[in-house]
């Protein structure tokens, strides 16, 4: 169970995410659709703690991960892996050591500083990898891959990771859409398969609806709607976004494109 | 383009042009003012540090006297004679053997000195980057301590050095790597503030400590720049190698000192000659090799 309990993050005057409280149980797929600037990634980044929160609390199974530092930190973060819209992979290194990046909090650092992973550790990435057909390509570098399976590699090394949660922010908004329903597919399969709770950030509607159990509508840092695909209605999405959804797509659509390209 | 385009300016192509002359003034005027705020200030500066034309002007067949008196006495007849005829080459580089083993002890030093004080600079960079430093003070205190090893030149390192550890190589060798770690440490930060920190992000993420994310997310990216600057070092440590000698810390310097010191000008010529030669075939071959890695790696030339 994770809780998120009126969770605030501000940015000098701008209140990117204004005290939001949820409560996710364990294995839920749940969906934060919003237009870019209505807070998702804040909300996701605080959760992996990777942005800090102005102020509220977040508890996992009773735990309070806004208080964790050091070592605690590091291991809340293995627990709850995370996805990036840009896919945030070392370009540079081949695709099994990226996956490998995955253990680094689970092994002694001078053999992780000298890069010196273990058979076993090896076999464990490429059945990750293997997961998601991309064992043939382990010792290409990332930068070779196209954007579906550099994101595949990325879910992969979340895998690695062993998480309980995995929080995707944005993770098809640089893919076409054939790459993007492969992504969206082996995020619902590690949601059903292993049973890890996942939160997705959208901005596409039918997508959240196709996926998600449960789908959280954000405007302007705030939560405006909290239910399932069913009663995100037209008539709710015109209530909260004031536009209809063709309107509403066009514009996160426009927001995102911005950051479309991805640096070769 | 038709005539009426020329003769009717539509009202788009005033004000464009309008702008277009605007701005030009503009850039203009900035121009003059540079000028007329460079040029006192280029005054003042040599009047303030005596740079006197006149003086310069009176030192200049100095110069040329000085050259001439180093310019070996070569005689065509002689030219391919051994070391005991005057007029011939090995005449000129009689104690070649000693000079070339000299310039190896200098070249080893520079190469010793640039890994010894790069590998300094890597480990200070990365606390030295303003985008990843753990914390302000540890930024602060890593870029000026960085300052302060590359602002005391190689030659004041050296003689501290002879004084503590005695004449030799071994002094040279620290002298020149304090100076590197420093110079080399800026440039590896400025590298490492240039790297995408989408990978930072990524290993951060997944529970990665700063060293491993350190180590996994930036290392890769800033690698081939790091191997450009350190083979660039070594170029130049080859000259500062060659004249830490002077105060007594190893390499070529020192004889060169001593020829100069005794008005030896025939070996001077000779040592200058070597030096030129070795440090033009090093640059040569370092130039290569760095760019055969940066290819190899797919790095920025």
């Amino acid at each position: 169970m994770l809780q998120i309990q009126s969770l605030t993050r501000r940015f000098g005057e701008r209140t990117a995410v204004n005290e939001v409280s949820l409560s996710i149980p364990a294995g839920q797929m749940v969906g934060v659709i919003g237009r870019s600037g209505a807070g998702k990634s804040t909300l996701l980044r605080m959760l992996n703690r990777l942005t800090e929160p102005s102020s509220g609390r977040i508890l996992h199974d009773g735990m309070d991960v806004t208080a964790l530092k050091g070592q605690a930190l590091r291991d809340w973060r293995t627990r709850c892996a995370m996805i990036f819209q840009q896919f945030n992979l070392v370009q540079r290194l081949d695709v099994l050591t990226n996956v490998l990046v995955g253990r680094l909090n689970h092994r002694p650092l001078i053999s992780s500083l000298l890069g010196r992973f273990t058979a076993a550790e090896r076999a464990m990435a490429l059945e990750a990898l293997d997961r998601f057909d991309l064992a043939d390509q382990a010792l290409q570098r990332a930068d070779t891959l196209s954007g579906g399976q550099q994101q595949r590699v990325a879910i992969a090394r979340a895998l690695m990771q062993q998480p309980r949660v995995i929080l995707a922010d944005e993770p098809i908004a640089s893919l076409d859409p054939r790459n993007a329903k492969v992504v969206m597919d082996a995020l619902r399969d590690v949601n059903k398969r292993d049973g890890l709770t996942v939160l997705v950030n959208l901005h596409h509607l039918d997508t959240a609806r196709e996926y998600c159990d449960r789908i959280v509508a954000m405007q302007a840092g705030r939560v405006m709607f909290d239910g399932t695909p069913a009663e995100l209605t037209a008539e709710k999405v015109r209530e909260i976004y004031g536009v209809d959804e063709a309107e509403f797509h066009e514009q996160a659509e426009e927001a995102v494109r911005p950051k479309h390209t991805v640096a070769a | 383009m038709s005539a009426a385009f020329h003769t009717d300016i539509s009202p788009v192509v005033a004000t464009g042009e309008a702008a277009f002359q605007a701005a030009r003034q503009q850039r203009r005027l900035a121009t003059l003012v540079a000028i007329a705020v460079l040029v006192p200030c280029l005054l003042l500066a040599g009047w303030v540090s005596e740079a006197w034309p006149s003086t310069i002007w009176a030192g200049l067949p100095r110069i040329g006297e000085y050259f001439w008196r180093i310019l070996p006495s070569l005689s065509l007849d002689h030219l391919f004679g051994g070391t005991k005829t005057e007029g011939s080459l090995a005449f000129w580089f009689y104690r070649a053997p000693e000079w070339l083993w000299l310039l190896f002890e200098t070249a080893n030093m520079a190469a010793l000195a640039t890994l010894m004080g790069s590998a300094v600079s890597l480990v200070l960079a990365f606390p030295a980057a303003r985008n990843l430093s753990p914390s302000p003070l540890i930024y602060q205190l890593t870029r000026r301590g960085l300052e302060a090893l590359r602002t005391v030149p190689e030659i004041v390192y050296a003689l501290i050095f002879v004084w503590a550890f005695g004449v030799g190589a071994l002094a040279g060798i620290l002298a020149i790597a304090l100076h590197t770690a420093g110079a080399n440490g800026k440039l590896f930060a400025e590298a490492i503030e240039n790297t995408d920190l989408g990978a930072w992000d990524g290993v951060r993420s997944a529970g990665g400590s700063w060293a491993l994310a350190c180590r996994y997310a930036i290392l890769p990216q800033v690698l081939p720049n790091l191997i450009s600057y350190f083979l660039l070092r070594f170029e130049v440590n080859i000259r500062s190698a060659s004249v830490v000698g002077f105060v007594g810390a190893g390499g070529i310097g020192a004889e060169l000192y001593q020829v100069i010191s005794f008005n030896y000008y025939e070996e001077i010529s000779a040592i200058i000659l070597l030096i030129i030669l070795a440090v033009a075939s090093i640059d040569l071959l370092s130039e290569r090799l760095r760019h055969a890695i940066i290819g190899r790696l797919g790095g920025p030339a």
